[in-house]
């Protein structure tokens, strides 16, 4: 963890301080002692070759220690997964990131064809399918609309996660805690300068979720429930939160 | 010299007439070469001088055609045949000597009638294995137990080497006959003989693993190929020599090289040198059998020499049908294995000539004995057909010989060719669960196949019978990967023509073979290399740094678009000028190269609107 991430971390998670003393007795081993939450960071981008603001946020954590970094399309340009292999991956790691471009209030069509295949009956769901069990379920989207454009009645609709209802329902039935997603929106419109301090903040939130030791509570506050959705970049705010209260 | 020619004019030209005139009659080329021995050996127009001096010579054909079924047998396989080769093998000799050595004591006394017992156990290596060849039987069960009886046969020769000279009765002086050379070194204290027979079959293996390669190699190299068949010949000629001098089989020599050499790489080359030879020795062999028959002193004991036969015969025949029973052949295959090596052998003659200069038999026995097993060798090949008559299986000899008889029923895929392209169609079929009859015209490629465990059959689908036995009335689809264009044409034109329900599926050579088959309406059809050139492409395009997906979507667009132009491009080949063809094709080049290479500053070929909205990004 390099200083950037550790100022994360205490700006975050103040309490770190006394958890890392807690944890390990010297403080100069923290670093590779902390018993950080592994990320399986899955991106889906056809044609990454021309993105943008995929490409902002995927080099902001590109590299990072503790997250596993997978390129869907390359990976798998004609569509054939291994399954296998994706499943162990996925009993490696704690929370697992998909990072896609909403494509009409949907993911592009490979990490449908992931899911489909890799989330197996048996496996992910069905009465012995536990394999993923307690782990954490997020997104990481890129939308062109603003996010303004996100509410009832506005030019999109709909708020943004009543769009992810698909994915919410599919962790929760895999017995995964869903966590609001992080949305970088209306990157149609935004310069890279704002799109690279978008990846700063993608980062950060990566550091802080690789730390947060807090993620059953927070998810908690996600289950679905009849109330309304929540809000995209909750998380954001909550982990923030965690920092005012601290 | 002149004479030789005279001779080898005279033997060849009787082969000629011979062959063709046999197999046109539906008999073996064994039986053809028989009968005009006759016509031109001593009692038909006396054209052979000298008969027993060009059998003796062409014996060696025997030798020649052991070389090459060892070249073709694996050593695996025959650990596998130990069983048949020992057990039925070990049986049929043992038994018959003995059956006929207690006949024979009735006349004469026991060591005699052993002696003779133990000669006519054998039957005729030459006769048979061509013929089965001939009938492509080697491969069934009962052709199995055939060979594997054959094999013990040639194996006993040397134990009744052994054997005869201790049961003479009245022993020739200095009685370790100079004129057979079989006996060289037995004149050696035994130890020194043992030394010296292990020594040379030792000295096949080395040559054999580590000598033959590389001399092989420097001779191949000189690309003279004439040098390479003068090669083939002293190994096999030599080796011949090395077992006589030792007093070993040369036969069994030659099928021990040729096991030793069977994964040889030049192997094919040694066998296509080899077998001419072989094919001519064996052939003049069976002209000077016929003609060695004595007809005056067959006529004059002309009873004695018909019991002789009748008996041998008989009684072969007879334990051979009980051995087919002792292990579990089926009823058909006990018949066949009567009829088969129900004769007396070329080793005979060997043995009647060593037990007589070894005061083991006396010319009273071995003249009438030597007729009669001439007669049951010109006999066998009538039993073969005999036996097919009444087992009710086709006489035709034609269709069953040049096709393997194809097992398969109710496929729904005929697979025509298992070369480059049919072996991959196959493997996939194969692993999808459909079994295709698979036919493939090259033989060597067929047997090359077989041992990697396909089922493939040795044939050319383009006749018709041999595309019905593959089932073509009842099949689906067939599959022609052949290279040759114009037997694709024939093939599915012929197939149209009889199975009109039968789908057709083609591989072509290149655009312009693709273009001949469209002639013909073949709808369904893959240029052979035009999949693999764009799936090379694509890994170029990866190695040059272009995202995975997006070299994946270039070299489907770009197979689509080619795919779909092919009609266009046809139609014009076909009805326009030459010059108004290769400006389609140009603009077709040009058109496929804008439409890869449409998309904007990173150059990835794929459409600008492919996953972006106007603005750019997503």
């Amino acid at each position: 963890m390099d200083v950037d991430a550790a100022e994360a971390v205490f700006r975050y998670f103040p309490a770190v301080d006394q958890l890392v003393l807690f944890k390990v007795p010297s403080r100069n081993t923290f670093k590779i002692e902390i018993d950080m939450n592994k990320i399986l960071l899955l991106l889906a981008h056809p044609a990454f070759g021309r993105s943008v603001a995929n490409a902002a946020l995927y080099s902001a954590v590109e590299g990072m220690e503790g997250v596993t970094c997978r390129d869907l399309y390359d990976l798998s340009p004609d569509f054939f997964i291994n399954v296998k292999k994706e499943q162990e991956l996925l009993l490696a790691h704690d929370i697992i990131i998909q990072q896609y471009p909403l494509y009409w209030y949907s993911t592009p069509s490979l990490l449908k064809e992931w899911t489909d295949l890799v989330f197996e009956h048996g496996w992910a769901y069905g009465s012995d399918g536990n394999a993923l069990q307690g782990k954490y379920f997020m997104q990481a989207i890129t939308t062109g609309s603003e996010a303004e454009s996100y509410t009832l009645g506005g030019h999109s609709s709909m708020p943004l996660v009543s769009y992810l209802a698909p994915q919410r329902a599919t962790a929760r039935l895999c017995g995964m805690r869903w966590l609001p997603p992080f949305v970088a929106a209306g990157v149609h419109y935004e310069s890279r300068a704002v799109l690279a301090s978008e990846g700063q903040r993608y980062r950060r939130m990566l550091e802080a979720l690789q730390q947060c030791s807090r993620l059953e509570e927070l998810a908690e506050k996600y289950r679905i429930t009849d109330g309304p959705v929540p809000e995209a970049n909750a998380l954001d705010r909550d982990l923030l939160q965690g920092e005012l209260n601290g | 010299m002149d004479n030789f020619l005279l001779q080898l004019l005279l033997f060849c030209t009787a082969a000629i007439i011979a062959v063709p005139l046999a197999r046109k009659c539906g008999l073996s080329s064994v039986l053809g070469y028989l009968l005009i021995g006759i016509v031109i050996g001593p009692f038909g127009l006396s054209l052979i001088g000298d008969v027993e001096s060009v059998m003796h010579f062409t014996e060696f054909g025997v030798v020649m055609m052991l070389f090459l079924i060892g070249l073709e047998l694996k050593p695996s396989l025959l650990w596998r045949m130990r069983t048949p080769i020992l057990g039925m093998g070990g049986v049929q000799v043992v038994g018959t000597a003995l059956v006929i050595c207690l006949i024979g004591w009735f006349f004469i006394p026991w060591q005699k009638s052993l002696a003779l017992g133990l000669t006519v156990s054998l039957s005729s290596t030459a006769i048979v294995l061509q013929t089965m060849r001939e009938k492509g039987t080697m491969e069934t069960s009962p052709g199995r137990a055939v060979f594997s009886i054959l094999l013990f046969q040639d194996l006993a020769v040397i134990p009744i080497l052994g054997i005869l000279p201790l049961l003479a009765l009245s022993p020739v002086p200095g009685g370790s006959g100079g004129e057979v050379p079989l006996l060289d070194i037995s004149t050696l204290p035994t130890l020194w003989r043992v030394v010296a027979t292990l020594g040379a079959i030792g000295s096949i293996f080395v040559i054999g693993k580590y000598l033959a390669r590389p001399i092989f190699r420097t001779i191949a190299a000189t690309r003279v190929r004439e040098i390479f068949i003068a090669v083939a010949l002293a190994m096999v000629v030599g080796i011949s020599l090395l077992m006589t001098v030792v007093g070993l089989s040369p036969a069994l020599g030659a099928f021990l090289a040729g096991l030793v050499l069977a994964d040889n790489e030049y192997r094919y080359e040694l066998e296509s040198d080899i077998d001419p030879f072989k094919g001519l020795l064996l052939g003049v062999f069976f002209i000077s059998v016929g003609a060695s028959l004595d007809f005056l002193f067959i006529r004059h004991h002309l009873l004695l020499i018909a019991g002789l036969v009748v008996g041998l015969l008989l009684i072969k025949g007879l334990i051979l049908y009980g051995i087919g029973f002792l292990f579990h052949t089926p009823g058909e295959g006990r018949s066949y294995l009567a009829a088969a090596l129900c004769q007396g052998g070329e080793f005979a003659f060997v043995l009647f000539e060593f037990s007589r200069s070894n005061g083991v038999l006396t010319d009273k026995i071995i003249t009438p004995c030597i007729s009669a097993v001439t007669i049951s060798m010109f006999l066998s090949p009538l039993f073969f057909i005999l036996q097919e008559r009444l087992t009710g299986r086709s006489g035709n000899e034609e269709q069953q010989r040049e096709a393997d008889a194809i097992k398969e029923k109710g496929a729904k895929v005929i697979l025509s060719g298992f070369g480059k392209v049919g072996a991959d169609v196959g493997r996939f079929l194969l692993s999808t669960g459909i079994r295709p009859v698979i036919v493939d015209p090259d033989a060597g490629n067929v047997a090359t196949l077989r041992r990697f465990g396909f089922e493939v059959y040795y044939g050319d689908v383009g006749r018709l019978e041999l595309l019905e036995a593959a089932g073509a009335a009842e099949a689906e689809l067939l599959v022609v990967t052949d290279r040759d264009t114009e037997k694709a044409k024939a093939l599915i034109t012929l197939a149209r023509e009889h199975f009109p329900q039968l789908k057709i599926a083609a591989s072509a050579a290149d655009r312009s073979a693709a273009y001949d088959l469209m002639d013909i309406g073949v709808s369904t059809l893959r240029r052979e290399t035009f999949g693999g050139a764009i799936e090379l492409g694509r890994e170029v395009l990866v190695r040059l740094g272009f995202r995975r997906y997006d070299a994946y979507c270039l070299a489907r667009l770009f197979r689509h678009q080619d795919e779909a132009f092919l009609p266009k491009l046809y139609h014009a080949h076909r009805r326009q000028s030459a010059a108004e063809y290769q400006l389609l094709y140009r603009r077709h080049n040009s058109r496929m190269a804008a439409l890869l290479q449409a998309s904007g500053e990173n150059n990835v070929g794929l459409s600008e609107k492919a996953w972006a909205a106007p603005h750019g990004e997503e």
